[in-house]
């Protein structure tokens, strides 16, 4: 069962734009892939799609085999517990610091507090950030506060990890740091699903691919495209 | 049950935390709902004295027949002889004129009155204590008393004792518009703070939806925030009537002293002041659920 799987599924706002068309593609349970493709491509609305976010206007969104287009409103906030997400413009709280905002979706799930702290520091340990734990979200360089977006998506021990352009406004050794952090994720079994429009990331990092073009998909995942 | 227990402990340190964010605030908003609440409060506490002042002044329901000047103690008999019959009537007596007149006497600065007019002004007549609860029957009688030959006026001293209680009942109604008023205003009120308090924090609940948190746990400091602050303009309310009963009661006091009475002002009862306090702060509560069920309702459309 693939751990994500659009199916036909078009994306209709409201003035009209179509921004995903007719878009099937699967990402398998385990797997690394890129969704790839221009600025305005659909990239960030597939991901929202996938956490419910927003919701298809035809066509089916499966995650972890449940249909997240016909999910009823009371079972979203489940949903996204489910998943770790990277936001674009990563959605930081900046009045909070480093071990706070990582703490939030425990909070969120009402963890006991002394489990709960013992986890944060676990994901800002593999993040790196285990001596700024104080330190608030402004101190941080660009770098840090990806990783510490990534430390908040993985606190729960999500299957599945979302990233919306993660590495956009980094240098690229830092962008490289970041994906290398995914990769580990990835190889203790997490499902990674990285929006991105730079190719040397995925060139540098073989695995499999969606290209998203005016809504539609250009081409299948490796995987799936290997007869 | 301990995360749940653990969720709502989190919620209240979250408020009282915000309440110590912005002190000033905080208290001028308990102040706002504490004298919005006092008005209601203070005429239900005003009324609550004058039911009890009425009721030490209830005694029981008196008839008085005064018969016309050239009655004579025959036509006093008759009406003796009527009431006698009649079942609401528990005792009477006949008062000659010359015994109201010496009663008379004995009231101050009437003496010189009384001296003026020379003879006698008074009538006989006849009083008559009434069971108390059978006022359908005693106005029976009182119309077949006016039939009688001779007699001039039939009294009932319950009456204004009636319209005094009709006037109390009518103030108790004034009094719950008022309050119901007032419960509108400050369910007005704590939905506009608390709206505030959301745009204030409205980045921390949209990152805490899009991680996963349920809109009850939204809503929880919101409605803590909420009730906390019904239930201090309660107490506030509280104290500013009791300070104004404390300031009025010695002048009650000196004032009841003069008609001989050792009436006082009192605040109300434990149990329906602790009702009132529950009452703000459920409505404080309710304000807050609809402010953040807006929000959140207005944040879900995509």
């Amino acid at each position: 069962m693939p751990a994500i799987h659009f199916n036909r599924v078009t994306k209709r706002y409201a003035d009209g734009f179509e921004a995903l068309r007719d878009a099937t593609f699967a990402v398998e349970a385990g797997e690394f892939t890129f969704l790839t493709g221009h600025s305005g491509a659909g990239k960030t609305t597939a991901l929202r799609l996938i956490a419910a976010i927003e919701r298809a206007t035809s066509g089916t969104v499966l995650v972890n085999g449940q249909n997240v287009a016909a999910l009823r409103a009371v079972a979203i906030p489940y949903l996204r517990r489910s998943l770790g997400l990277v936001f674009q413009d990563q959605k930081l709280l900046h009045d909070r610091n480093a071990f706070e905002n990582v703490m939030l979706p425990l909070a969120v799930c009402g963890e006991p507090p002394r489990e709960a702290a013992r986890r944060v520091r676990a994901a800002l340990d593999k993040v790196g950030l285990l001596g700024r734990e104080r330190a608030m979200p402004i101190t941080l360089s660009g770098g840090e506060q990806q990783r510490l977006c990534i430390a908040r998506a993985v606190v729960n021990r999500p299957s599945i990890l979302i990233a919306d352009e993660p590495t956009a406004n980094l240098d690229s050794e830092a962008a490289l740091g970041i994906v290398e952090i995914f990769q580990a994720f990835n190889r203790v079994g997490v499902t990674v699903l990285v929006a991105t429009h730079d190719h040397t990331l995925i060139e540098r990092f073989a695995s499999s691919v969606v290209r998203l073009a005016h809504g539609r998909v250009a081409a299948k995942p490796a995987a799936l495209a290997t007869p | 049950m301990r995360a749940w227990i653990r969720h709502h402990g989190r919620s209240l340190r979250a408020t009282l935390r915000g309440f110590a964010r912005a002190p000033a605030a905080t208290v001028l908003n308990i102040v706002a709902i504490g004298v919005a609440l006092a008005l209601p409060l203070g005429a239900w506490v005003l009324l609550g004295n004058a039911t009890q002042l009425a009721g030490h002044v209830a005694v029981e329901p008196r008839l008085s027949v005064f018969l016309a000047t050239d009655a004579t103690r025959a036509d006093a008999a008759r009406v003796e002889a009527a009431l006698a019959g009649a079942t609401a009537v528990r005792r009477q007596r006949f008062v000659p004129k010359e015994e109201a007149l010496a009663d008379l006497h004995r009231t101050a600065g009437m003496r010189e009155i009384l001296a003026a007019l020379g003879s006698n002004p008074l009538p006989d007549a006849v009083i008559a204590d009434l069971a108390p609860g059978e006022p359908d029957s005693v106005q029976r009688l009182a119309v077949e008393l006016r039939k009688l030959p001779k007699v001039e006026l039939v009294q009932l001293d319950a009456l204004w004792l009636q319209r005094l209680e009709a006037l109390l009942r009518l103030g108790q109604a004034a009094v719950a518009v008022l309050a119901a008023l007032l419960a509108v205003g400050m369910v007005a009120v704590t939905f506009n703070t608390v709206r505030q308090q959301i745009l204030t924090q409205h980045a921390e609940i949209e990152v805490s939806r899009l991680i996963g948190a349920t809109d009850a746990f939204i809503r929880r400091p919101f409605v803590y925030q909420g009730a906390l602050m019904g239930l201090a303009g309660g107490l506030a309310a509280l104290g500013i009537v009791a300070l104004c009963v404390r300031l009025l009661d010695s002048e009650v006091s000196r004032l009841a002293a003069t008609y001989g009475s050792d009436f006082r002002l009192t605040l109300g009862a434990a149990p329906e002041l602790g009702m009132l306090l529950a009452f703000a702060g459920v409505l404080g509560w309710a304000g807050a659920y609809l402010s953040v069920s807006r929000h959140l309702h207005s944040m879900a459309s995509p």
